[in-house]
């Protein structure tokens, strides 16, 4: 496999993780906030929501997957363009999208369908282009 | 009906955005300091980020990403989410002058009009 098409596989497969951990992770963090009800406001209120929330298995599993986005989003950026892997990180938005309509059952507006067909395309042309157009320190051995 | 967005809110937004991107910049650069791992195996990305960690680039990425996030906090104090978080999608075009600019990369017509297209589309599909 050439190294153009060796840096690309694995640009691709390092946002596929990105993507996936952020979307797992988002939509757990709601998912169990959701399961310790509205945080009021007061000192007791906010007390009882940290409490509750460090306390809670759904919470912790979602912080391990945005642990893994931030950890795969900064090995990606060791290699790869910043101006690549930001756009291509809004995939989560038809990631988010799509769970919603087939694992939810969520009725999705015309316009929001509009969004990500744009993001869509907007992913698919940086797609494109090359990853890597700066130079990139080798790892020390 | 068109929200009128305050100065204050205005200059804090544009704050916001500056303080997020210069953030993301300024992780990425360091990335490139610590440089890439040599193979996507446990023990090479471990190692990896043990560079990360201790690069002095990291570290100032991190609060400017910090004041980002709380500056978002504070302008959902004060303004509609269906005009904050699209607004936050100005986020693309900048970090890619950024990254042109600053980190030097080589953003082609293609690249802009991937990055543009995708700004638009995150604004529609955030506005809800």
């Amino acid at each position: 496999m050439s190294y153009e098409r060796k840096l690309r596989v694995k640009t691709l497969v390092m946002v596929f993780v990105m993507v996936v951990c952020a979307t797992t992770g988002d939509s757990l963090l709601k998912h169990g906030m959701t399961q310790i009800g509205p945080v009021s406001l007061t000192h007791d209120g906010l007390l009882h929501g940290f409490l509750a929330a460090m306390t809670s298995g759904t919470i912790w599993v979602a912080i391990l997957f945005l642990i893994g986005f931030m950890l795969s989003n900064m090995t990606v950026l060791s290699w790869a363009d910043y101006s690549y892997v930001m756009p291509a990180g809004a995939l989560g938005y038809v990631a988010v999208t799509l769970v919603g309509v087939f694992a939810f059952g969520e009725t999705v507006s015309p316009r929001r369908w509009l969004g990500v067909a744009l993001i869509c395309v907007g992913v698919f042309f940086v797609g494109q282009t090359r990853p890597q157009t700066t130079a990139v320190m080798e790892a020390a051995r | 009906m068109i929200h009128a967005i305050s100065l204050r809110s205005a200059i804090t937004l544009a704050i916001f955005v500056m303080a997020g991107c210069l953030g993301e910049l300024a992780v990425t650069h360091g990335m490139k300091k610590a440089g890439a791992p040599e193979h996507l195996r446990i023990r090479d990305v471990t190692r990896f980020l043990g560079r990360a960690f201790c690069t002095g680039w990291f570290w100032v990425g991190v609060p400017l990403m910090t004041l980002s996030f709380y500056l978002l906090m504070v302008l959902l104090s004060w303004e509609p989410i269906s005009l904050v978080i699209p607004a936050s999608a100005l986020s693309y075009v900048v970090g890619t002058l950024g990254a042109k600019y600053i980190l030097k990369e080589d953003v082609n017509g293609l690249r802009w009009a991937g990055v543009l297209l995708v700004c638009v589309g995150v604004a529609i599909v955030a506005a809800g």
